[in-house]
């Protein structure tokens, strides 16, 4: 082995991926713009929440019920009638539907205790579940407050104070950014060397590599830090310019220690860029496999939902990919602060898992070069 | 200065045509008269514009400046290209470029009369005719990517002559095919002019030799046109007695300088040798490639390989270098095995490839310098030892310039150079000449001979020119695996009782031919030509059909089709893919948040503190850790990750709560991840609020507490609340939308990276025809996935389809139709293959994940995203399918999500077309 070889080779990646000036346009997209987009999209824990009421009281309790749906949790209710309802949540058109029925006011002074329905989209899970339970503590709230005005209601002194830790609005953009930052992490790598160990071998460069005094091992760990760069490059500028810039989000530990995280991430990804480029033909199956593998890398590594609630064969499966264990220690880092100290086990999770992508991706890449002439 | 021939109009007339790419200028000037009936031939060195003009004839590439009258039209007005374009035949150069590798002989002829309108019959009728005639009918089902080079062209030019056109125009047909094959195609060529006089041929050549028999030449140099006429006129001109001396003869005095023939001086006695192979075999499969092949190179020694293309030369040169493991026998390098691991022999060969192989995103002066560092020559001596190179391969000029954007023969030389920048003792090149022009090799040569005669190095080299082979000191012919003869040229000749090496090698094969009983390839058949069924199928476009004809839609869809259903894998992937993708989506996103950890700080250490935690403990939501001792404890735990919530009970709790005295419990939960902070939220509270209304009651309080009004929560369309329910019916529009974009996204731009595009170039297809027939296979194959998607939902998932499946049927197939034209639209767009992958993924998976309302509704999002959300197709299908699926409904409820549908397919479409070019820019 000659680092020489591996700096030169390296070298040539980073030239050859100049040369391509729609891609690099396509980097710049999606380490800035797309980023932005994704947090900026992502709404602040329940907002504009659909809600519409059928109001067949028409009592000052029920317009006080009514009135305390406001923006930005929910957006202004529409009252409507029963008819309505149905045909409404039908078309999506609401995720809530408050039913009030006729004498709520009268019986409930009364100490009748009426009923209140909620309608509830079920299939918006996640508005669903937290917007259900914001109604019922709003309405809860409104009419303990109207019927204390008449009459004498007992209370327990136990006060919650809950607060939400490292970030306390529980501003779902600060997620946004940077699971979005992780994601085109692992998507822009894998294509990188993906692809481009495709194209080699489709236009018969790599054929002509093995002619010259230089390794398989040499060649692989050129890509690997050559587009490892790039890619370290644009999730630094990702995380100065537009996540702690743009968006202002601040971020709680050490920035050197999480690009150093990623620098392992990257080895990787990049490890199975090459794998998956020694697995497909052609580039259009390439194409195919690179869906197959980011989606579940995305969907399941703990950005999108919590691992908590996945299956358990899910989770345990997913320890194997190096997103679900990136993603953890970005949580770690970048909103708890965490060092060293809390995030070594990722770090040599991350470690085993590349490596022994890296070494199947070279078995694999010496068997391909051997079946390629 | 041209004397066109009197006794018809000419076929094409170009007056001051001019062309360049960028800052280089290809074309100045040119004005000619092309006279028609004739075989034409485009003569002079590589990169003089040859291949450029002929483009341009072709209506291939756009006119710049200039006019170009075609078969009596304007070729820079659209409507007259396309009238004449079925009139006009385009070969362009490469090996079989214009050719579907994955698609069988017939399948590609096929293809081709369909795009020209022939029914179904005639088309039969003229392959069967045109096969017989080249002797391809034999191999009628092999795949084109499998023939040889000689058969290749052979199966580009039946392609062109599909439709019977009265201008042919072949570039460089014969470049890189062996004698035997070139000879036969050149037959081919008489034969069927024979059998129609009418037609033009315009060939351009490398080969002077084939020139001469040529009508009527144009020779050019340096984008301009140095002489026309005959090739007697030509010879008498230049007062040359051979039309490659009268080349030259004609060339400023500048250039022709510096040329001078090649001399050969005597090699001094045997050495040791440098290459052995003995009984080397190599099998693919059941095929024999290399069949016991032995010979003995000595040091210094030029030794040539001839034989016919695929005979397995390359296959040796690949065992040699180490690259392939021969399947028997033994190659031995400066009287060593060759090991492939063996970096050391590596350094003293130089291997350059018949496939261009140096990398085009590099200058030439970088991809120079990079050889020479993975050589491992001393940094200090590079520089030096690059400026030699460019002098000896004349590359000064270049040094800045792109390889792909230099002429082939250029290219050549690049190459050679770089093969010998490491200064290797022996050299092996595979066809390094082919496509090099007659100065271009001379030079070429003249480097190699002294490399050999001065520096001792031995060179192995592939070659189908004879002048070639006969400056070689031995050569030996290859045929279908085994060697047929080696000697030095002289005794072959005398061997054989031949005028010429030519004659000599065509004598071997032909016996090695007879023996195989290989008939069709005789060449004294008459080829019978006859095109007039064909002609009386070919019924002039009319109306509509001249800008829109389905058939040709058909073709175009059945080709992709056929390429889809020759990679199974792509298939399977396809299929089988988005099936793994649905079990591990719609079983993995859960968005019911449980077993969240959970730790107390009870600092009171009461019942009542311990009642508390057991009613957190106790739910299903939470699970109890080991208690927190401090506020260290609890701040490094949660930034650990360890605890999600971390409950402080104050001292005195228990005391104060009898008292009737506030108190206050302080939570903290870890707001990394929004939403499940948020959920972790609610169920604090909740249960905060139940226990209070528990001890309440206890208290005697009695039913006050346990409220005033009652909230009934009713999930409709869902009633358990279960994730699969909600999920799988979201999951379904994600695949349809990466999959079918993935299929579609490389079909335009792949055939642009390898150049096949050109047909589409050069036929009546229209760009609504071409973009339509790529997207319908990818539109079945799509919804044949959502149909097997479906299915399982249903069986397997056990989601219930409550509404109208017509519904989600009539969806899908406008939604699929909206992804593939998505993909379609990124093809048209994008420049390389790796450049549309990853535009589709970033283009795709975020505003289908997360703006079209799988997670988050599209009316709670802000900004950009709640716009892309808004007008993305994934959004629309998205309701459809959880109307049809979870909320029973028909199309009357949904009407509304199939508008921005209907309008999707057609807009991105229309944008994908205006795109899309007809011509090469």
């Amino acid at each position: 082995m000659r680092a020489a070889n591996i700096l030169h080779l390296g070298v040539k990646e980073l030239r050859s991926l100049t040369r391509d000036p729609i891609m690099l346009v396509l980097i710049v997209y999606a380490f800035t713009v797309s980023i932005y987009t994704a947090a900026t999209a992502m709404p602040e824990t329940l907002n504009k929440a659909p809600i519409a009421i059928v109001d067949e009281d028409r009592s000052p309790l029920s317009e006080r019920i009514a009135s305390a749906f406001y923006p930005p949790y929910f957006v202004l209710p529409k009252f409507i009638t029963q008819a309505e309802m149905d045909a409404r949540m039908d078309a999506g058109l609401d995720t809530f539907a408050l039913d009030i029925p006729p004498d709520f006011q009268r019986d409930l002074l009364a100490g009748r205790r009426p009923t209140i329905q909620l309608n509830v989209d079920a299939t918006r899970m996640s508005q669903a579940f937290t917007g259900s339970g914001y109604i019922q503590t709003i309405v809860a709230d409104e009419v303990r407050v109207f019927a204390q005005r008449y009459r004498d209601v007992p209370e327990l002194p136990v006060e919650l104070a809950l607060r939400a830790r490292f970030n306390p609005q529980l501003n779902k953009s600060w997620f946004g950014a940077i699971m979005q930052v992780i994601n085109n992490v692992t998507m822009l790598s894998i294509v990188l060397t993906g692809a481009a160990l495709i194209r080699e071998r489709e236009h018969g460069t790599v054929e002509h590599l093995l002619v010259m005094p230089v390794t398989p091992f040499e060649i692989m760990t050129s890509k690997v830090w050559a587009m490892g760069l790039v890619v370290l490059a644009a999730t630094a500028f990702a995380l100065t310019a537009v996540v702690q810039g743009a968006l202002s989000v601040p971020i709680e530990g050490s920035l050197a220690l999480f690009l150093a995280g990623a620098a392992l991430h990257l080895f990787a990804t990049t490890s199975t860029g090459i794998l998956l480029g020694t697995i497909a033909r052609s580039m259009p199956q390439f194409g195919l496999l690179l869906m197959l593998i980011l989606l579940p890398l995305q969907m399941l590594s703990g950005g999108t939902t919590p691992r908590e609630s996945m299956p358990e064969i899910v989770q345990y499966l997913m320890l194997a990919a190096p997103n679900t264990h990136f993603v953890m220690l970005a949580q770690a880092i970048l909103y708890r602060g965490a060092g060293l100290a809390v995030v070594w086990p990722q770090l040599v999770a991350i470690a085993i898992i590349g490596t022994t992508l890296f070494s199947l991706a070279l078995l694999r890449f010496r068997r391909t070069i051997a079946t390629l002439a | 200065m041209s004397v066109a021939p009197t006794d018809s109009a000419p076929v094409a007339r170009l007056t001051g045509i001019g062309l360049r790419y960028g800052a280089v200028r290809a074309l100045a000037g040119i004005d000619l008269e092309l006279p028609a009936g004739r075989l034409l031939g485009l003569i002079g060195p590589d990169g003089v514009g040859k291949s450029s003009l002929l483009a341009l004839i072709a209506g291939a590439r756009a006119i710049q400046t200039g006019r170009i009258e075609v078969l009596g039209g304007d070729m820079a007005d659209a409507r007259h290209r396309r009238r004449v374009c079925p009139r006009i035949a385009y070969m362009p150069q490469g090996l079989g470029k214009n050719l579907y590798p994955t698609l069988s002989i017939f399948e590609n002829l096929d293809f081709f009369g369909s795009l020209f309108g022939h029914g179904r019959a005639a088309r039969a009728a003229r392959i069967r005719e045109l096969t017989a005639v080249t002797g391809l009918a034999p191999f009628i089902d092999r795949p084109a990517g499998k023939l040889s080079g000689g058969m290749k062209q052979k199966l580009g030019l039946c392609c062109a002559l599909i439709h019977d056109p009265d201008l042919l125009i072949l570039d460089e047909p014969t470049t890189g095919v062996d004698p035997l094959s070139r000879r036969q195609f050149w037959e081919l060529i008489a034969g069927i002019r024979a059998a129609r006089p009418g037609m033009s041929v315009l060939v351009a050549t490398a080969y002077m030799e084939e020139a001469a028999r040529f009508d009527w030449l144009v020779a050019m140099d340096a984008g301009a046109v140095l002489a026309t006429g005959t090739p007697q006129a030509l010879l008498e001109r230049s007062g040359s007695a051979s039309l490659e001396e009268a080349f030259i003869a004609l060339l400023p005095e500048t250039r022709r300088h510096d040329h001078r023939p090649v001399v050969i001086p005597p090699r001094p006695g045997d050495g040791d040798a440098a290459i052995e192979a003995q009984d080397l075999s190599m099998r693919f499969g059941d095929f024999v490639a290399v069949d016991q092949v032995s010979f003995r190179i000595q040091r210094g020694e030029i030794f040539g390989f001839l034989g016919s293309n695929g005979c397995g030369k390359t296959t040796t040169m690949k065992m040699l270098t180490g690259l392939l493991p021969p399947s028997a026998g033994q190659a031995r390098l400066f009287g060593q095995a060759v090991d492939p691991r063996d970096l050391a022999t590596r350094r003293r060969v130089g291997y350059m490839s018949q496939a261009f192989s140096l990398y085009t995103e590099l200058t030439v002066r970088q991809n120079l310098a990079l050889h020479a560092r993975l050589f491992a020559l001393p940094e200090a001596s590079i520089p030096a030892r690059v400026g030699e190179m460019v002098q000896r391969f004349d590359l000064a000029g270049v040094m800045d310039a792109l390889p792909n954007a230099l002429p082939l023969g250029v290219r050549q030389r690049l190459s050679l150079a770089v093969a010998l920048i490491h200064g290797p003792e022996l050299l092996i090149l595979d066809e390094p000449t082919s496509g090099v022009d007659p100065i271009a090799r001379d030079g070429f040569w003249r480097a190699l001979v002294e490399l050999s005669r001065r520096d001792g190095v031995t060179i192995f080299i592939s070659t189908h020119f004879m002048n070639e082979a006969e400056r070689c000191d031995r050569i030996s012919l290859m045929h279908e695996g085994p060697v047929l003869v080696t000697d030095t040229p002289t005794v072959l000749i005398r061997q054989r009782g031949a005028d010429s090496l030519e004659d000599a090698f065509i004598g071997y094969l032909e016996d090695a031919a007879v023996v195989e009983a290989d008939a069709p390839l005789k060449s004294d058949r008459t080829p019978a030509a006859t095109p007039a069924q064909a002609t009386a199928t070919e019924a002039g476009p009319r109306g509509w059909q001249r800008f829109f004809d389905p058939r040709r839609v058909v073709s175009y869809a059945r080709r992709e089709a056929l390429e889809l259903r020759r990679d199974p894998i792509r298939l399977t992937l396809a299929l089988v893919g988005s099936v793994i993708l649905m079990f591990v989506m719609g079983y993995g996103i859960s968005l019911d948040v449980e077993d969240l950890t959970f730790a107390v700080l009870d600092r009171d250490q009461t019942t009542v503190s311990r009642d508390y935690t057991l009613n957190i403990a106790g739910s299903r939501y939470f699970v109890e850790q080991p208690p927190i001792t401090d506020y260290d404890d609890l701040d490094r735990r949660m930034r650990a990750g360890k605890l999600s919530l971390a409950i402080e009970i104050p001292s005195g709790f228990a005391r104060d709560i009898a008292r009737g005295r506030a108190v206050e419990i302080g939570a903290w939960i870890d707001g990394a991840m929004p939403t499940r902070a948020e959920t972790a939220r609610g169920y604090v509270q909740g249960m905060h609020a139940h226990w209070l209304a528990t001890k309440a009651r206890e208290a005697g309080h009695g039913d006050a507490l346990a409220g005033l009004a009652n909230l009934e929560t009713r999930f409709r369309y869902n009633p358990d609340v279960k994730s699969l329910v909600a999920m799988v019916p979201a999951v379904i529009p994600l695949l349809l939308m990466l999959i079918p974009a993935m299929l579609a996204a490389l079909s335009v731009v792949r055939e642009k990276e390898l150049g096949s595009i050109t047909n589409f170039y050069v036929t009546p297809t229209t760009r609504l025809e071409f973009l339509l027939g790529k997207q319908l296979p990818y539109v079945v194959l799509s919804f044949l996935s959502f149909l097997l998607l479906t299915l399982l939902a249903v069986t397997v998932f056990g989601v219930p389809l409550k509404g109208s499946f017509l519904t989600l049927t009539a969806g899908a197939l406008l939604y699929v139709g909206a992804a593939t034209a998505v993909g379609l639209l990124i093809s048209t767009f994008m420049r390389s293959q790796i450049a549309a992958l990853f535009g589709t993924a970033v283009l795709t998976i975020l505003p289908a994940a997360s703006f079209s309302g799988m997670i988050d509704p599209v009316s709670s999002l802000e900004g950009m995203g709640r716009f892309i959300g808004e007008i993305y197709p994934t959004t629309h299908f998205l309701t459809i399918a959880r109307g049809t699926f979870s909320k029973a409904l028909n199309f009357s409820d949904l009407y509304a999500a199939f508008i921005p549908l209907a309008l999707a397919v057609p807009v991105l479409f229309g944008l994908s077309a205006v795109l899309l070019k007809k011509q090469e820019n």
